[in-house]
């Protein structure tokens, strides 16, 4: 779909960015117009996100849409262009150029990968809004940053732009310090907000130096031995009419990958070619956010001590845009890396799927339960990538959505509960499903999507991402000098299933002794049940599970279609 | 070349203007009556105000390119390079004078203004100069000024302190800076910048200590002008005493127009193609260069995590801040070196408007409270949300965050570095850039998150300083958004006149 004009993403940045401005200029005393622009911000940004996902949903199912265009394409046999497979899948395209000299522009969209997530954004927003609702101290500078969060976040998703991309990111990391910092659980939230935005800052600018570089490795290919190419891209209105040998843009970026701009060897090293040079720094930059071992761990501080609308965007999104970007950045701009490196980063993402369980496993604290499981299932998104296979990559980009769903509807909880006990010490708590009956449901709902029971949208992840490491293992081969290990990604699927019994042993601890058993009546007398607002999150962010569950077609042949040009460009059929 | 007054006035209206201002200033001083006097804020902010809007209006004229862009015999070079210096120059004075109006014993005296109008007409002058006798006279107009700034406060010791360091380590920078002129001139017979590289070129091995040991001395002087390490001594003292919207003029103006100078200097008198007794020269001084980059920031953001003073930490990041200027600086290797003439220029235009920000915000907390501990604005956030979220949207782009200002300007310094193979100092500067991040986000941690003692206290900002301040921040803001392209373009023609 080509489009230059108006597109409804530019909506969905800027609704939340004018809404916090415009909340900062008003009287702080005015409690209920700060509350009441936040909700009508986030509800319309929400509802556009609906409609970009199910307008996105129509042009992949369509007769003669995406998914049709790409199933005749690899019928057909002819060679296959990752990138322009990758520039038809975008949708709702805007883009105007920024800096013209440098070949910056804002240029936004959407694909199958991305779509998901626009929605689960607007979700997580609208939660975290009504969540919030009651929060005492400094409403109005609290939900003006929580909407420039929201902004930030939903530009990483939609950028087609790289310097987007990185704009975006870093647009999104100081609201968060600042909501940790402020608002935060007063024991950690210094301590836990500092660690984590240097956490993600150096990985962040890391991988901004490798984008530099990517950005004239590629500039020099084209205005050198790959002009031809660039022509033909030009001709064929791959790329804009405007468009320099240097870019910022994705797609451009990505055609440079597959015509070997970024083979060329560096250093003067055999073997050491720009892309396996710089393909760490640039997925373990953003895999930081992502919660990739040994880099996650600021990750459970960080959601502990966020207050809980924070808490529910973090791990609900933020994680996912670490993981995507690592996708979009890394994998898919240097894919010659990605054969290299996944192989051996994919331990890293075992450990983090086997380890997290084992340590949420051994919390006392509930909310920190929920931050390890949010390690360990965000380990599982990391291996879905490092399948490198159309069903493991496409069972990771459902695992963003319905983990980003589930872990904001585990964090909900934990705040319901923690406002009204105000503990979190699961074994002082019990029986709480007898005065918070839908907190107990909403509870056992997440906690059985989480430990992937069919029927609800973990099973629809976590099931491709294992078939698809059991099918990558034959093809996969580990290669360290001349150390040369194969066929080991089956044994890991096996290691990595035992990590869906931990958190089956977790979540039904968590939910018998906090949720079942004996309740407290003296100490808990005060503890009622939730009113209408925490109802709606819970029903918002506890919906998409069962619908997902029940319906995957919903969204996995979306993302599907936004994993085949990824396929394309690994080199896999 | 024929002389045409009229044809090469425009080149130097902001010199005639400024001194022209600064006459009517000392006259309005001196025998107006009591309402003119109090207006001569006014006078000086809106004079330089209008003074940065000619350049704007009198772009050089292309047909003056053909022969060359240097006018007035030589001396001075009318190209962009020297009209953005010269805008962002003009306006730092501007914004510094509304910021010191409310100041007592610095705002209220109109010799303030007159001195910061002359400064201001030496870093001009700085930013067009192309001829070591106009530079070093330019030099001077600019420095003397600051020294007699820096002791404003005559009964106040620790500003008498920070005046007479700040003179002598400056007086000891000028004599070397000097001293390496001289030799230049002794090796090459003339003044002229583009004339000194024309006659060292080809020359033999024998003059090769000699002009090195000039360059560097050249290089000792700049860098005590932008406090690079190791001359930085004077920078936290002279910082911390001064009255601080003379703190916040020193530590732009100075600066800037260092910056200007620099790069002239280092492209015109030692071009890339200079090559004596088979020694490339721009590789010395590009090494030279590295070396003080990576030395200035780290050492400058590592000290800065232990001060307790906001004066102090400013002065060590504003060390820090040099430190990754040269970043461009020292990518001016190679052929194309338009990036990084682009990004230092960029760098200082946004580096004026971030600074003269934060140290805004600081002079209003400081004569508020008469504190300058960091622990003390604990609450700022509850006493004056304005101020400190002002402040924050400084120290934001201070540290490379966007949407302010300092993303792009960090972002542009780290793409030229790495467009002249320095991924090595790319990758140390952002490091530091980490580092630097966590200093600036304890400060706004301390105001948003702590609670202070005097919590329910508001700070009152007045009516005009709030402007002043927010168009500061409003122009950082859009600095590092929607004026990114013309301000970038701008500089990157300013390159092209090099």
């Amino acid at each position: 779909m080509d489009g230059t004009g108006f597109s409804v993403l530019t909506a969905i940045i800027f609704i939340p960015i004018i809404a916090g401005v415009v909340i900062l200029f008003l009287d702080r005393k005015n409690r209920d117009l700060v509350r009441g622009i936040g909700i009508t911000a986030a509800s319309a940004v929400m509802a556009l996100s609906l409609a970009v996902f199910l307008g996105y949903d129509n042009y992949v199912k369509a007769d003669g849409g995406l998914i049709s265009q790409q199933r005749a394409l690899l019928e057909s046999g002819a060679e296959l262009s990752g990138a322009r497979m990758f520039a038809d899948a975008l949708a709702f395209e805007q883009r105007i150029v920024w800096v013209e000299s440098l070949g910056i522009a804002y240029h936004v969209g959407v694909d199958g990968v991305s779509a998901p997530m626009v929605l689960l954004t607007g979700m997580v927003a609208v939660a975290g809004v009504l969540i919030s609702w009651n929060i005492q101290d400094r409403l109005r500078e609290f939900m003006a940053f929580f909407m420039f969060l929201v902004a930030g976040v939903y530009g990483v998703f939609i950028a087609v732009d790289l310097f987007m991309l990185f704009f975006f990111y870093e647009l999104a990391i100081f609201p968060m310090y600042l909501l940790i910092a402020g608002w935060g659980w007063v024991k950690l939230r210094e301590y836990a907000a500092m660690k984590l935005t240097l956490y993600i800052l150096v990985g962040s600018v890391f991988s901004l130096v490798g984008a530099v570089a990517m950005y004239f490795a590629a500039g020099d290919f084209f205005a050198g031995s790959g002009a031809d190419i660039f022509q033909a891209a030009l001709a064929s209105g791959l790329l804009p009419a405007d468009s320099q040998p240097f870019s910022w843009s994705i797609t451009q970026l990505t055609l440079a990958a597959e015509n070997g701009a970024f083979s060329i060897e560096i250093l003067g090293i055999e073997g050491l070619s720009f892309a396996r040079f710089w393909f760490p720094f640039m997925f373990m930059g953003f895999g930081v956010l992502a919660g990739v071992f040994p880099f996650h761990n600021w990750s459970p501080d960080g959601h502990v001590a966020a207050p809980t609308a924070v808490s529910m965007i973090h791990a609900g999104v933020l994680m996912k845009v670490g993981a995507f970007a690592a996708l979009r950045a890394g994998v898919q701009l240097l894919p010659d890396g990605a054969d290299t490196h996944l192989p051996w980063i994919v331990f890293l993402t075992l450990i983090n799927v086997v380890y997290g369980a084992l340590i949420a496993f051994r919390q006392r604290d509930f909310k920190y339960v929920i931050g390890f499981s949010s390690v360990s299932h965000m380990g599982l998104v990391s291996m879905g990538w490092a399948t490198m296979n159309l069903t493991g990559m496409t069972g990771a980009g459902i695992q963003m959505f319905s983990h980003g769903a589930m872990t904001a509807l585990f964090f909900g909880v934990v705040g319901m509960v923690y406002d009204r006990a105000h503990t979190r010490d699961i074994p002082s708590l019990g029986g709480f499903i007898k005065v918070m009956p839908w907190v107990g449901v909403a509870f056992v709902i997440g906690g059985l999507t989480s430990m992937g029971m069919p029927g609800l949208s973990g099973f629809i992840a976590e099931f491709p991402i294992f078939q698809g490491m059991w099918a990558a293992s034959e093809q996969i081969t580990l290669q360290l000098g001349s150390f040369q290990l194969s066929n080991y990604y089956s044994v890991m699927v096996v290691i990595a299933a035992s990590g869906i019994v931990i958190t089956a042993a977790y979540v039904l601890r968590v939910a018998g002794q906090v949720f079942f058993g004996e309740f407290d009546a003296d100490r808990f007398h005060d503890v009622g049940n939730i009113d209408m607002s925490d109802r709606i999150v819970l029903i918002i962010l506890g919906a998409p599970l069962i619908i997902l569950g029940l319906y995957p077609p919903i969204m996995a042949p979306m993302i599907e279609s936004g994993i085949v040009p990824l396929i394309a460009l690994l080199g896999g059929g | 070349m024929e002389f045409g007054l009229w044809a090469q006035l425009p080149s130097v209206l902001p010199e005639v203007g400024l001194t022209a201002l600064a006459i009517v200033v000392l006259f309005a001083d001196l025998y107006g009556s009591a309402v003119t006097r109090r207006n001569v804020v006014y006078i000086s902010a809106v004079g330089m105000a209008l003074l940065a809007l000619a350049p704007l209006i009198w772009l050089p004229d292309p047909a003056l390119f053909e022969n060359g862009t240097l006018l007035w015999g030589g001396m001075v070079n009318y190209d962009p390079l020297s009209q953005i210096f010269k805008v962002m120059l003009l306006l730092a004075g501007a914004v510094t004078c509304l910021m010191a109006a409310g100041d007592k014993g610095v705002g209220d005296k109109g010799e303030f203004y007159l001195i910061v109008i002359v400064a201001t007409l030496g870093g001009v002058m700085m930013s067009s100069a192309s001829d070591l006798i106009l530079v070093f006279v330019a030099l001077e107009t600019l420095s003397i000024p600051l020294y007699m700034l820096a002791s404003f406060r005559r009964g106040d010791s620790r500003s008498a302190e920070s005046g007479m360091k700040y003179f002598l380590y400056g007086a000891f920078a000028s004599a070397i800076m000097l001293f390496g002129f001289s030799l230049l001139y002794g090796f090459t017979g003339t003044t002229n910048l583009s004339g000194i590289a024309a006659a060292l070129d080809g020359g033999g091995g024998d003059s090769l200590i000699g002009v090195m040991t000039a360059l560097v001395m050249v290089v000792v002087g700049f860098g005590f002008k932008i406090g690079a390490v190791p001359f930085h001594f004077w920078t936290p003292d002279v910082y911390e005493g001064a009255p601080t919207p003379v703190t916040a003029f020193v530590s732009v103006s100075s600066k800037a127009a260092s910056f200007a100078l620099l790069l002239r200097f280092l492209t015109a008198a030692f071009p890339v193609e200079l090559v004596i007794g088979g020694v490339i020269i721009q590789d010395f001084w590009v090494n030279l260069l590295i070396v003080v980059s990576i030395v200035s920031m780290t050492l400058g953001n590592v000290v800065a995590l232990r001060q307790s003073n906001i004066k102090r930490l400013l002065a060590y990041s504003s060390i820090a801040q040099a430190g990754y200027t040269l970043i461009g600086v020292a990518a001016l290797q190679g052929a194309d070196d338009s990036l990084a003439v682009a990004s230092v220029s960029f760098y200082m235009f946004m580096y004026i408007f971030t600074n003269l920000l934060v140290f805004g915000g600081v002079i209003l907390f400081i004569s508020a409270t008469d504190t300058e501990a960091i622990s003390d604005m604990a609450g700022l956030n509850r006493r004056s949300p304005w101020l400190a979220l002002f402040i924050t949207i400084g120290l934001l782009s201070l540290g490379g965050i966007p949407p302010a200002a300092g993303f792009f300007g960090k972002f542009f310094l780290f793409q030229a570095a790495v467009k002249a193979n320095l991924v090595g100092l790319a990758l140390i500067a952002v490091t530091n850039a980490i580092i630097a991040l966590y200093y600036y986000l304890v400060v706004i941690k301390v105001m948003y998150v702590d609670v202070g003692p005097d919590d329910d206290k508001p700070i009152a900002l007045p009516r005009a300083y709030a402007w002043s301040l927010g168009i500061t921040a409003l122009v950082v803001i859009l600095l590092g958004t929607i004026a990114v392209t013309p301000i970038y373009d701008w500089a990157t023609l300013g390159a092209a006149g090099l």
